[in-house]
């Protein structure tokens, strides 16, 4: 197979872009689709400095990288979930990473504002643990961007995160979920930073591409409390569609941000609160977040 | 030829020459959620790899994203 840029030996096909790209003429291709999910949705100048959230995996790492590339003012926010050896070793990476390229790196422990690490969340609520563990890295990423001064949190979702998420919101339409789906949230509250998604364009398989061409050191190994995950099943029937119509979860993320949400949008009417207990914002009187360490005190 | 495969880690023994295509399609495997990797260089699957080859099948699926 050629590349379609400069017709020598390709190394990866797009099928949904009917091409396929020598190493350096993807990971051109790769940092453009980047740079226009910045510009189209505004998601932050070069004046801004941006907290990367970074897990050791291949998205948020080589999201860094190209951000770093590119020249734009980062600080990679890594969360400590206490996930066992799992933790440990995607902590590894992400130190290493930025040791590497010389870039500064917030460490944020989930224990020491939960209470517990992420393992002992199972059997406090009935919340799935990625469920609580996904609320808790939402709310300790504004907390952290918050303290520290940054406008803007930008985290590696892809393409097939974000088309995984729409189909579950979808299956149980769920509408006010589906109103707040967006590449780029804009900050609503004085307490709430803007959060973006700089690779929505790019799909899981070229995000792991870019890494692996980066030569970018990632964490390979799924989160043990992954196994069984629902959004893995709904990436699994996605990744079926994709492979008899290649262009699929493209078309069902792209043509929902275009035509759906903005119907969802209008009937969405949140009022928001700061929570009585930590301040932060939540729909309710208190936070998710504080709810969630309730129950791991009452459990105990 | 060897193909390793991950999560968990495993290697399997598969014999002969063919495509990339045809080899994930008899283990199984969407081509969308995998990496192939031969040595250090990513391959495409219209590439015709053989008893030599040893094989890396990288998946590329992460989450448990709520």
């Amino acid at each position: 197979m050629k590349c379609r840029k400069c017709g020598g030996t390709a190394v990866l096909e797009l099928r949904r872009h009917n091409a396929a790209f020598c190493a350096p003429d993807f990971i051109e291709f790769f940092r453009r689709q980047v740079g226009e999910a910045v510009r189209r949705h505004r998601m932050f100048t070069r004046e801004e400095s941006v907290l990367v959230a970074v897990s050791g995996g291949k998205d948020s790492l080589g999201l860094w990288d190209v951000l770093l590339q590119e020249g734009y003012a980062t600080t990679g926010l890594y969360l400590d979930l206490g996930i066992f050896d799992y933790s440990k070793e995607s902590r590894a990476k992400c130190e290493a990473f930025a040791a590497q390229r010389g870039a500064p790196l917030l460490v944020v422990s989930v224990e020491q504002d939960l209470g517990a690490a992420i393992p002992e969340v199972q059997g406090a609520t009935r919340r799935p643990t990625c469920s609580a563990c996904g609320l808790s890295k939402r709310y300790l990423m504004n907390k952290a961007a918050l303290e520290q001064g940054f406008p803007v949190v930008a985290t590696g979702h892809n393409l097939d995160d974000e088309a995984a998420t729409l189909f579950g919101s979808i299956l149980h339409w769920q509408t006010e979920p589906l109103a707040r789906q967006s590449p780029a949230l804009p900050s609503t509250h004085p307490k709430l930073v803007r959060r973006v998604k700089p690779l929505y364009r790019l799909s899981e398989r070229e995000t792991a591409a870019y890494a692996f061409l980066r030569r970018i050191d990632y964490i390979v190994d799924e989160c043990p409390f992954a196994k069984g995950a629902t959004s893995l099943m709904h990436k699994e029937i996605l990744n079926q569609l994709e492979d008899v119509s290649p262009g699929a979860k493209h078309n069902f993320l792209f043509g929902f941000l275009e035509k759906g949400r903005p119907a969802f949008e209008r009937l969405a009417d949140v009022t928001l609160n700061e929570c009585a207990r930590c301040g932060q914002v939540t729909t309710g009187t208190l936070c998710g977040f504080c709810k969630l360490s309730d129950q791991i005190k009452r459990a105990r | 030829m060897k193909v390793i495969l991950r999560n968990p880690r495993r290697e399997v023994e598969v014999g002969g020459r063919r495509r990339v295509r045809e080899l994930l399609k008899e283990l199984e495997i969407l081509p969308e959620t995998v990496l192939v990797i031969r040595g250090d260089e990513m391959i495409t699957a219209d590439t015709v790899v053989g008893d030599e080859d040893v094989i890396e099948l990288r998946p590329v699926i992460s989450g448990g994203r709520a």
